[in-house]
């Protein structure tokens, strides 16, 4: 078995530029609390590890507003997410708070976190190759995409579009275990 | 032009774009449990998917720069066949798999081209969805050359069946390139893109594909045009009983 190149402790500029923008907020509490909400279809990610969780503030009054962003166009599941959020701004006793959307920049894969991979990867669900391992077209490769349960690399794309929007098809030909991966976008 | 007059023009072009992506959307979904296999199914309905995200985007966009009060589910649901300006390729049945495969390799092949001039627009929200759906389209076109080749390079039947859908369409992929006065006056401002520009491309990848699928491109002996000015083909009513059905009889529901 090879080392995983995922093991490699690279992390994209897109997400370095994120945990920077979090690391310098001035409400890191609020980031910090809104860990607690994960994607209700992959409920191992939270919102902030999916790259799904933009930007939040506080206003001099105490009003929070929290900007989201869909993955994929049609993602089904924007109103539950918000929803969720309010949940928890409720929850934590803010009666004045606003979720808003999103779509400039674009979300890309590169925004999911190191750790936001790792737990995905444990949920069995192949997190995406990035460009720097020669997969220049960012499509979804044919081959070689490792096995989340045994690791394996020997496996095959059984289907460019999977269970949700945002993953596709494999077999492990080791294992013979069907998986999802989670395409580069 | 008044800004006025430039956000009523945008709106209306905004909506074709809306009107495009539902019409699509739903024809393509149409599959849902009678794809060939499984994971051609899913396939379908996530390409689907994408097209209702972007009609959702035009249409929510639409209503905002109309700013009278509609919403999303006006614009889809409450409009009847003469006030939709959809392509008439869109809305066209989806026959057997090779048409919808066809379809499928001509307009994928046209948003590839078309997404990335809209990335440049200067309508902010224009650019922002094209930013997002020029992604997604570069699967959604992997998947249709695939296929166009796998049905055209495959056997006689599969070859015949592809052949017959390319000459079927064929005759209405030239409205896509068409720009009208609204259009012209957009492309003008900066903000809508010149599709008309984009044909010679398309035409280049299109025979490509094709012929490396084995099968002839059809000579241009026959158009059809309509769309844009509301007037569509017997299809499209049928479509819209179908998809505006619930919600004409039960307006607002929710669930």
């Amino acid at each position: 078995m090879t080392s995983s190149i995922s093991d490699i402790p690279v992390v994209s500029n897109a997400w370095a530029e994120r945990l920077q923008h979090r690391q310098q907020s001035q409400v890191p509490e609020l980031w910090d609390m809104l860990d607690v909400v994960n994607d209700p279809e992959v409920p191992a990610l939270s919102l902030w590890d999916l790259g799904v969780l933009c930007d939040l503030h506080k206003d001099e009054y105490g009003k929070v507003t929290v900007w989201i962003t869909p993955t994929y166009s049609g993602c089904p599941a924007i109103s539950t997410m918000q929803d969720d959020i309010e949940s928890e701004l409720a929850r934590a006793g803010f009666n004045d708070y606003e979720v808003k959307t999103k779509l400039a920049p674009a979300w890309t894969t590169d925004w999911l976190s190191p750790e936001g991979r790792r737990k995905l990867r444990e949920y069995g669900i192949a997190p995406p190759t990035q460009s720097a391992c020669g997969n220049a077209s960012g499509l979804t490769p044919e081959f070689g995409v490792e096995c989340p349960h045994c690791s394996s690399s020997d496996t095959k794309r059984l289907s460019e579009f999977g269970s949700t929007a945002c993953k596709a098809l494999f077999q492990c030909n080791d294992c013979h275990e069907a998986f999802d991966y989670f395409k580069q976008i | 032009m008044t800004e006025t007059d430039l956000k009523q023009a945008t709106m209306q072009y905004v909506t074709r774009l809306g009107d495009d992506s539902i019409i699509l959307s739903h024809r393509i979904s149409e599959w849902c449990s009678n794809g060939p296999f499984l994971e051609e199914d899913l396939a379908l309905q996530n390409v689907a998917l994408d097209f209702l995200g972007r009609a959702r985007m035009y249409f929510t966009y639409a209503a905002e720069l109309e700013g009278e009060g509609r919403t999303e589910d006006d614009f889809a649901y409450l409009r009847d066949e003469r006030q939709y300006t959809n392509l008439l390729i869109n809305e066209l049945p989806r026959v057997d798999f090779a048409h919808t495969m066809a379809r499928q390799l001509f307009v994928d092949v046209f948003n590839t081209l078309f997404l990335q001039q809209q990335l440049q627009s200067k309508d902010e929200t224009l650019a922002a969805v094209a930013a997002k759906a020029v992604k997604e389209t570069r699967y959604h076109l992997r998947r249709s050359h695939e296929w166009t080749l796998r049905l055209g390079d495959g056997t006689a039947e599969s070859h015949q069946r592809m052949q017959n859908a390319v000459d079927n369409l064929w005759g209405y992929t030239h409205e896509m390139f068409d720009v009208d006065a609204l259009e012209q006056q957009l492309i003008e401002a900066g903000i809508a893109v010149d599709s008309a520009a984009l044909r010679p491309q398309w035409l280049e990848k299109v025979t490509a594909i094709l012929t490396e699928a084995t099968l002839t491109v059809p000579e241009d002996s026959w158009v059809v045009r309509g769309g844009r000015t509301g007037y569509h083909t017997e299809n499209l009513g049928h479509l819209l009983t179908e998809m505006q059905f619930l919600h004409r009889a039960h307006p607002g529901v929710t669930w």
